[in-house]
């Protein structure tokens, strides 16, 4: 009992001493309040009820986009629009209706006014109306009585100075929804764009800043009575582009009213010079919302103008994808560049008859005159005796099929079937399936952006990603110069037997591609044409004498080439796709020809920052960054 | 002695209705009067209205209300026995919010039970309380020399402490120390021992400070400059300051604050109600609800020192503890004494599972009270 009493003993002096402690605490959390409460209160209740501080958040301008020479690819512009500060106003309905009554105010624009009074801080202004002409400005400041909580300010607005010839890679910019808000709450501010396509999207983060501040004291009614502090926002960084946006127009301008897409890169670092695609958009319609009409106008073009079809258009590669095919067969031992394959102009494998696109059949063919030729059986052939997998891992390596680091998000990788894939599915893979891979029809998919990566990586040998982004607030990116980028490790023996058959194409009398051949002294250009059929021909129909050009323009063959030069000292590797243009050699071509003249002529990548006639904009550039051009 | 001379009550003459006899119903009646006072607050939060708070959270607190009286009248020693189970619950909890809970406000705390999210770090002190509370249940003074015994105890606190600050709620954590603490100093571990682990702790805190958050150190530094950053983690605190000088000594009156009502005053049905009410009704106001609560800790500490065996006694030692340090950290983050850390004003504030699982609390703190004489050995001290 004695040691029990001793424990109760102590628990009960111990709780006593807690009680204490408690007592304290409370006491002093009430001394605290007093303190708030009625010492400083005063000068407290004098903020609260007189003078309040309110504080508004200015939104930081957007980075700019630049392209490699400095031209501003997306910018910003003053935008001048009328604010609602809720707190200012004892009756908002009736603020605005005063509002609408001088400047139009439409009715979606009355309802979002209305969702976002529920959503933010009172004291949070709300765009009422942007893109206001000076006639509206004048028109609220004389009605300022009648529009308490109103205030005109002046924003930033993104443009696109170049409009439709680089939407697909500048993408655009949208107001920010509710989940974007949740993110990041500088998004609930007034003029607050968010990238939504393209790299507008990619780098949104850089390009965003930071929000400044300004505090202000205001009266009871929301007079401003001074600015206590201000905090400058600091802009987004400006990006610098590898695109050439001369280079990019000229090579849209091509592309005609085709629905086409062309790819220029630099063949030794990925650099990506030009991108088109026709028909394109203009991505300042986003910034203030697209109209329904617009929208369907959009959508329902046959020739998807919203689509990036270089890097998101899936085509069957056709014959440009014999050079894969070869360099599988290479490497794997299965071919030698001299081994030659009879041609009558079919290869029959068991109950299946495979044809050549010459009827008549090329003869005797070994590596340098299939792909001069392009003739089917050679590489039916190879195919069958390389397979299906090892066909797949070449392209894998050469950038086909394959994740790029393209900074274009929706970018497709395309697709390279595999005995595996097929599997999956529950059916055998059969040879037949390799043998038309190896003219690339079948089941492959790929995108141009992917092609000129191949076409690059068999011109330089090295492993580069195509990539858009040269400098980030000038500080150049790594990826610019060649030796950034790995050797793709096949026999220097390989690459240079396809190369060979490449120039071959072009430059050798009886070639398939001749319309390609530059006139230029000194410089020749190496290149593959392919026709891709999008759907199959049936015995019948070749039997009674198929011809692509009489059938509906959405069912003809889609025509590409690609081709780099100078074929010497490979430099620029380009992939072009000409959709339902029929023949390669015919259609895309001349068109690969003329682009190239232009790239040759303006040798964007040799030619140092700031020499092009660019007046207006000067972009901060690290010291000894010329080096590395 | 008087208490010791009471006869200890044997289980044949303790029936149901004895048992209702014993519940201090003065303390129901407290507890009623600040849930009252709750819903008044929320009330005026809503601008005047009962949705959405208050008529949702007064069917709570009636919900509460039944839970709490049923476990009164659970017997204590059924509980005693429970501890370790419902321990061993609470840190799988912990565990199962680390691993798949959702994230609110850049912490994961919250799990979903009966699609209600909860708190599990809640739950975990009620639990630990028990827990340690079991432990010493047994310990004589001389046994709580030992330090190797106080080992067993010291790992029990830290398990859940070191879980809670993973989410990271560091608020909750030192709450859950500092309620396992004050058990430990209630079961007697000698003041030397209790200087050195205070000591220790001083010593480490600056060290502690690099590791924490980001978010969490922005607290601080906010707390210590809260004009630095006048519209981030500050705004709260000069927000409140603002309502609470502008309610002055009297209050602006029932409805009538502005700073609440034109929505300057942020989360002012949860972790800043009390600002909202001292707004209205002035340091008065503020004063008596400080008042109501003191009554309240104090209430549960005489029943503690009021109950007959060592379990229950360091049981309400530690649910008291828990809901003063609920109050303490709550209005000293709103008057802007301590950095903000999310929580709640025990029964005001607007919040379901937090109401839910403080009635918990109340009512094995009203099971100690009604089983205060029951016959309770440690299998040692009484032959």
């Amino acid at each position: 009992m004695k040691r029990e009493n001793k424990r109760t003993g102590v628990f009960t002096r111990r709780a006593l001493l807690v009680g204490g402690a408690q007592i304290a605490a409370l006491g002093a959390l009430g001394a605290k309040l007093y303190q708030v409460q009625v010492v400083e209160g005063a000068r407290y209740s004098t903020l609260a009820e007189t003078n309040r501080i309110s504080a508004r958040l200015i939104a930081p301008p957007r980075g700019r986009l630049l392209d490699r020479f400095g031209n501003v690819v997306a910018g910003n512009k003053l935008n001048w629009r009328a604010l609602l500060i809720a707190e200012q106003t004892g009756d908002v309905d009736a603020t605005l209706d005063n509002f609408a009554q001088i400047v139009e105010l439409a009715d979606h624009d009355r309802a979002r006014i209305e969702r976002e009074l529920r959503r933010h801080r009172r004291f949070i202004p709300l765009t009422v109306r942007e893109f206001l002409s000076w006639n509206d400005m004048a028109a609220i400041e004389t009605n300022a009585p009648d529009l308490p909580g109103i205030v005109v300010d002046v924003g930033t607005t993104r443009i696109y100075p170049l409009g439709p010839s680089l939407a697909h890679i500048v993408g655009y910019v949208a107001p920010p929804n509710e989940a974007d808000v949740a993110e990041d709450t500088m998004f609930a501010l007034p003029g607050m764009r968010i990238g939504r396509a393209g790299v507008e999207k990619f780098h949104d983060v850089n390009l965003r800043g930071h929000a400044g501040a300004v505090q202000l004291e205001v009266n009871a009614v929301g007079r401003v009575i001074r600015e206590l502090d201000r905090q400058e926002g600091t802009q987004g960084h400006d990006i610098q582009l590898t695109i050439d946006t001369g280079l990019q127009k000229a090579v849209l301008d091509r592309l005609g009213d085709e629905s086409a897409s062309a790819v220029v890169m630099d063949a030794r670092n990925g650099e990506v010079l030009a991108m088109s695609t026709n028909p394109s958009f203009d991505p300042s319609l986003f910034n203030s919302g697209v109209s329904q009409a617009q929208w369907l106008e959009w959508t329902k073009n046959k020739k998807a103008p919203l689509i990036n079809k270089a890097a998101s258009g899936l085509y069957a590669p056709g014959s440009t994808f014999k050079m894969v095919v070869a360099m599988a067969g290479l490497e794997a031992r299965a071919i030698s560049p001299y081994d030659s394959v009879q041609c009558p102009g079919y290869l029959d494998f068991g109950d299946r008859r495979f044809h050549c696109w010459s009827k008549y059949g090329h003869g005797s063919m070994n590596l340098r005159d299939g792909l001069k030729n392009s003739c089917d059986v050679y590489f039916f052939e190879v195919a069958r005796r390389t397979g299906i997998d090892r066909i797949a891992a070449m392209a894998n390596r050469f950038g086909l099929a394959t994740k790029l680091d393209i900074e274009l998000p929706g970018t497709r990788t395309g697709f390279m079937p595999t005995r595996e894939w097929r599997m999956k599915q529950g059916k055998a893979w059969n040879i037949g399936d390799t043998i038309v891979s190896g003219i690339g029809q079948g089941y492959m998919q790929l995108t141009p952006l992917s092609l000129a990566t191949m076409v690059s990586r068999i011109a330089t040998g090295r492993a580069v990603q195509p990539h858009l982004t040269r400098s980030v607030s000038g500080v150049l990116q790594k990826g610019a110069k060649a030796e950034d980028w790995p050797l793709i490790g096949v026999a220097d023996k390989s690459l240079h037997a396809i190369r060979e058959g490449m120039w071959a194409v072009v430059n050798e009398a009886g070639g398939s591609g001749p319309l390609a051949r530059l006139d230029m002294p000194g410089i020749q250009l190496a290149g593959k044409t392919g026709s891709a059929q999008v759907r199959n021909v049936s015995r019948e129909q070749r039997e009674n004498g198929y011809k692509s050009d009489n059938l509906a323009w959405e069912l003809r063959p889609n025509a590409l080439f690609v081709a780099y030069a100078p074929y010497d000292n490979p430099r620029y590797a380009m992939a072009l796709v000409v959709e339902h243009g029929n023949a390669g050699a015919a259609a895309a071509a001349p068109l690969a020809r003329d682009i190239m003249t232009d790239v040759l002529n303006r040798d964007p990548a040799g030619r140092r920052e700031g020499s092009q006639q660019v007046a207006s904009v000067t972009v901060p550039m690290p010291p000894g960054l010329g080096k590395n051009q | 002695m008087s208490v010791g001379e009471r006869r200890l009550i044997r289980e044949a003459s303790f029936g149901l209705t004895n048992k209702l006899w014993q519940v201090s119903w003065f303390y129901v009646l407290l507890l009623c009067a600040l849930a009252a006072v709750g819903y008044a607050a929320l009330y005026s939060a809503a601008g005047g209205s009962p949705e959405p708070y208050a008529a949702k959270q007064i069917l709570r607190f009636a919900f509460g209300l039944m839970l709490m009286l049923s476990i009164a009248l659970v017997d204590i020693r059924f509980i005693a026995k429970m501890s370790w189970v419902a321990y061993a619950g609470g840190v799988v909890l912990l565990i199962l919010v680390l691993k798949m809970g959702h994230t609110g406000k850049g912490a994961q705390r919250w799990l979903d039970l009966g699609g209600m999210p909860w708190q599990p770090s809640e739950l975990m002190k009620i639990a630990l309380v028990l827990a340690l509370a079991h432990w010493f249940h047994k310990a004589s003074w001389e046994r709580m020399g030992n330090p190797l015994f106080l080992i067993p105890p010291a790992i029990a606190v830290l398990v859940p402490v070191g879980l809670i600050l993973k989410e990271p709620n560091l608020g909750t954590a030192v709450i859950t120390a500092v309620v396992g603490g004050t058990i430990f100093l209630g079961a007697g571990m000698r003041w030397w021992k209790v200087a050195l682990i205070v000591g220790l702790i001083a010593l480490c805190a600056p060290l502690a400070y690099n590791h924490l958050h980001d978010y969490q150190r922005a607290r601080i530094t906010t707390f210590l400059h809260p004009e630095s950053d006048p519209l981030g983690a500050g705004y709260n605190i000069i927000q409140s300051k603002i309502a609470l000088g502008s309610g002055g000594m009297w209050g602006k009156g029932y409805l009538q604050g502005t700073q609440g009502h034109l929505n300057f005053l942020p989360e002012k049905q949860t972790d800043f109600i009390f600002t909202m009410l001292a707004e209205e009704f002035g340091l008065v106001g503020g004063l008596a609800l400080l008042g109501l609560l003191l009554f309240i800790i104090l209430g549960g500490m005489f029943m503690a020192l009021r109950c007959r065996h060592q379990y229950g006694r360091l049981v309400a030692l530690g649910i008291s503890m828990n809901f003063f340090m609920y109050v303490v950290v709550n209005i000293a983050m709103v008057t802007g004494a301590i950095p903000v850390g999310g929580v709640p004003l025990p029964l005001v504030s607007y919040g379901g599972t937090a109401m839910i699982t403080v009635m918990i609390g109340m009512g094995i703190l009203m099971s100690v009270h009604v089983h205060r004489d029951v016959e309770f050995s440690d299998g040692r001290d009484e032959g």
